[in-house]
């Protein structure tokens, strides 16, 4: 394309192998005081 | 719905619903947005021709879902089942430090200063994997108050732990979240051996950090604290650790403190906003607000700066993203679990929604002893989602936060459904950021 670049496709998954639930809760990592969900990492591509 | 931004001189489109991100030209920019909202494109000050290529560009992303998609809907999930998977264990309410802006009320949770007996620490664990279904991943955070002060109870949790673990097929992932004061050499190698993360308070400079977080009698800690925290962190290896502060209305230059702590050696930073009250004089008042978004762009060129080269890369837990995977879409609806599949329990066995919402006996929901559960707060929680609130639903970063923090909202403004503003606009301040820095990162 010659005006847009895509930097990264979509991410958001809706499929329906997700929602395991196996992820950190995000205020066991660092923030304790936000709620910072995007920065989590998903269990099942962490394997 | 799209987000259309600038981060130096990048154009920028986040694909809101798909979480797409583009680089865009000038004329795309402009001609994206209006043709996003429906509007007449052909009027904007740039040739036809350039328009009609632009657009359909734009109808070529949005046929293949990746602008101006629809909102998605999350799937029901693989077990359905309620269950509780991650416990912030108060195991002491009594600390080391009188930090000036502890949200624990100097480590008393606006109780008494106590302690977690062992047996207590071994109830609430029993009490976590009685509730945890089928989850596998479980997760403990060894918390206080300052947690140190406890470590006959630390040990006693972290040794039972591991007998459930086999017990019942369980990974249990133990956290620690300490002021650093009372590790010794062998508490240090205790840690790193058994904590799969650890948060080590710290807030910058010495100045701020003495400032804010003196020792009960009166005297800086950051000479004490800062020599022990280096010795865990130069032990630890590659396991995680973060450094983790506050900053309050007393150092808005904020990237000062990363910038000290990047220049000691610490690569895991995370620095937070203090909650407190607007009658607090640290508090981040709504008159601070336009400075704390300037330092936000000093500190996100400093950290995009510095992650050029690994002599001095560094990871900013708040410009942290994860485009191309991160978490799946019901997680970012969910949020962060409090009161549902996230829980506190004092050092008396009570159960709390959060770490933030102890003290607030209104929101007691049950007792790790009695192994009751209140499940009327417990829905309350349930729900609580990003789709039960109308204003983040329509809000752009809403993916990005899930709502945002339950216990801010309740605390704030004494509803969990009715997010806190103010943090709000540092949240989109700083994913803006972060998408800019992942967006230089990742051109060509």
């Amino acid at each position: 394309m010659k005006h847009i670049v895509t930097i990264e496709k979509p991410c958001i998954n809706a499929s329906a192998n997700t929602g395991c639930g196996e992820c950190q809760a995000s205020c066991q990592s660092a923030c304790k005081t936000s709620c910072t969900v995007a920065n989590q990492k998903c269990q099942k591509q962490a394997k | 719905m799209i987000h259309a931004f600038q981060f130096h001189d990048y154009y920028l489109i986040l694909d809101v619903e798909s979480g797409a991100l583009h680089s865009v030209d000038e004329a795309a920019f402009a001609v994206i947005q209006a043709w996003e909202k429906g509007w007449d494109v052909y009027g904007l000050p740039y040739p036809e021709r350039q328009i009609r290529e632009i657009v359909q560009e734009a109808e070529e992303l949005k046929n293949t879902g990746r602008l101006a998609a629809e909102e998605p809907t999350p799937p029901a999930g693989e077990s359905g089942e309620t269950v509780i998977k991650s416990m912030c264990l108060h195991v002491a309410h009594d600390c080391n430090l009188r930090c000036r802006y502890c949200f624990a009320d100097t480590g008393e949770f606006h109780g008494p200063r106590g302690l977690m007996p062992p047996e207590v620490a071994r109830k609430a664990l029993d009490f976590l994997i009685a509730h945890s279904g089928h989850r596998k991943h479980l997760e403990v955070d060894l918390f206080g108050g300052e947690p140190l002060m406890n470590m006959e109870t630390v040990r006693a949790a972290v040794s039972y732990g591991r007998e459930l673990e086999k017990r019942f097929d369980k990974q249990i992932n133990f956290t620690i979240t300490t002021n650093g004061l009372g590790l010794t050499d062998e508490i240090i190698d205790y840690l790193n051996e058994q904590m799969h993360n650890i948060v080590l308070s710290l807030d910058g400079r010495p100045e701020v950090q003495d400032a804010m977080r003196p020792t009960a009698n009166g005297k800086g800690s950051y000479d004490l604290c800062l020599q022990n925290m280096k010795k865990l962190v130069e032990r630890r290896g590659d396991k995680e650790y973060y450094i983790r502060g506050t900053f309050t209305r007393k150092n808005l230059d904020f990237t000062q403190d990363v910038k000290h702590l990047r220049n000691l050696g610490f690569q895991q930073l995370s620095l937070e906003p203090v909650v407190l009250p607007d009658d607090s004089p640290y508090a981040i008042l709504e008159e601070d607000v336009t400075r704390v978004l300037e330092e936000y762009d000093t500190l996100a060129d400093y950290v995009f700066q510095s992650r050029q080269k690994p002599e001095t890369w560094l990871n900013f837990f708040h410009f942290m993203v994860d485009l191309s995977g991160g978490p799946c879409l019901k997680k970012r609806i969910a949020g962060c679990g409090a009161g549902v599949e996230y829980v506190a329990v004092t050092p008396e066995g009570d159960i709390y929604p959060c770490h933030q919402f102890v003290g607030h006996t209104e929101m007691k929901m049950g007792s790790v002893i009695a192994g009751e559960l209140n499940e009327a707060i417990r829905s309350q929680f349930q729900g609580c989602t990003l789709l039960d609130k109308e204003e983040c639903r329509a809000c752009w970063a809403k993916y990005f936060c899930s709502g945002g923090c339950a216990a801010n909202a309740y605390i704030y403004n004494g509803d969990i459904h009715k997010p806190y503003a103010r943090t709000c606009t540092f949240l989109r301040k700083r994913t803006e950021l972060a998408l800019g820095i992942y967006a230089l990162e990742h051109m060509e």
